[in-house]
């Protein structure tokens, strides 16, 4: 049973890890790459290029939030 | 060989590297303060029950689902595996995070072992569990990593050689020098790992999401493989921003909240 719980623990850690905010990241990222897919807004090229460019602007606005001066 | 199976080996080769000198130490600290048999046993086991996993987990992938399946599905977790590991190597190089020390983890096992009561059988079942168990969890995120890189670059052996080759030379360097691998700069080989595993997990779950088109069939990037390269040259560039932004004293309770982790 113990070891159940540190094999849940794990992947927990593995998935949410120190910050949720990178899961949702990405799992947002990969919405609006699924929303503009859907919408036929671009082909392979450009749907590659925005998800690619989603992912580094959703990580850097998790991180900035994460860094962010607290306030008192 | 080609570019690729190169970069598939020394990607798993070195994600492997840092997962072993953490089990190494775990291992180390059972066996000289407790039971070497007792620790060997539990690492054997936990190598046995690593290997089934493989085999059940990478045949159940790989014949189970569709190709962009798998890359949206393992991509997108190996992608937030990368950028967790992205994000403590950041914090680390901008001296947010306490640094991951070897040697401090080593004397918190080390008293560990020595509070724990002794055993009365021929195996120490706190060195064997304690052992297994850091295998076994350290293991996992090596098969999970050998199993996303050979299933999605279609060249399993190719990822298997890469974690073995990382296995047998921790196991060389811990038996020539018989203590921790405290001198190995752990921190920067993470940091190397997380840009390898943030832009293969880019990359095939960005592929995968033509799951979700009527043919199914995976996007396709420009320059194909190339655009593995492009992707990390930008995580490297946009990590080296934060850390060049974040060096700069932060608040005072921001810095209070992560310079004292301690991280395992």
């Amino acid at each position: 049973m113990k070891f159940l719980k540190s094999f849940g623990q794990f992947w927990y850690d593995f998935i949410i890890g120190d910050d949720w905010k990178i899961a949702v990241a990405v799992v947002l990222a990969l919405l609006v790459l699924f929303a503009a897919m859907k919408a036929e807004l671009f082909g392979d090229t450009g749907l590659t290029l925005l998800g690619g460019v989603a992912v580094v602007v959703a990580f850097a606005i998790s991180l900035a939030i994460d860094v962010r001066p607290k306030r008192r | 060989m080609d570019a690729a199976t190169w970069g598939l080996i020394i990607a798993t080769f070195v994600a492997c590297f840092v997962e072993m000198v953490e089990a190494t130490t775990i291992v180390m600290a059972m066996g000289y303060t407790r039971s070497w048999k007792s620790a060997l046993v539990g690492t054997l086991a936990a190598l046995g029950a690593l290997a089934v996993v493989t085999v059940f987990a990478g045949y159940a992938l790989a014949n189970w689902l569709p190709e962009s399946a798998l890359q949206l599905a393992i991509g997108g977790l190996l992608l937030i595996f990368g950028l967790q590991w992205l994000r403590k190597a950041i914090l680390r190089s901008s001296g947010r995070k306490a640094v991951h020390d070897e040697a401090a983890i080593y004397k918190e096992e080390v008293a560990a072992a020595k509070a724990a009561g002794q055993s009365t059988g021929s195996i120490d079942m706190f060195s064997f569990m304690v052992s297994f168990k850091g295998v076994f969890l350290e293991g996992m995120e090596v098969v999970f990593i050998v199993i996303t890189f050979g299933l999605n670059a279609d060249n399993i052996p190719g990822a298997s050689a890469g974690a073995l080759a990382a296995v047998v030379v921790v196991l060389i360097i811990a038996i020539v020098l018989r203590r921790p691998l405290s001198m190995i700069n752990e921190n920067l080989l993470k940091y190397g790992v997380g840009l390898l595993l943030a832009s293969f997990g880019t990359y095939w779950a960005v592929e995968g999401i033509g799951i979700f088109r009527g043919d199914r069939e995976s996007l396709d990037w420009p320059g194909h493989d190339l655009a593995i390269l492009g992707l990390l040259v930008t995580w490297l560039v946009l990590s080296r921003v934060f850390v060049a932004v974040l060096k700069t004293p932060a608040a005072p309770a921001a810095r209070e909240n992560v310079a004292v982790e301690v991280e395992k």
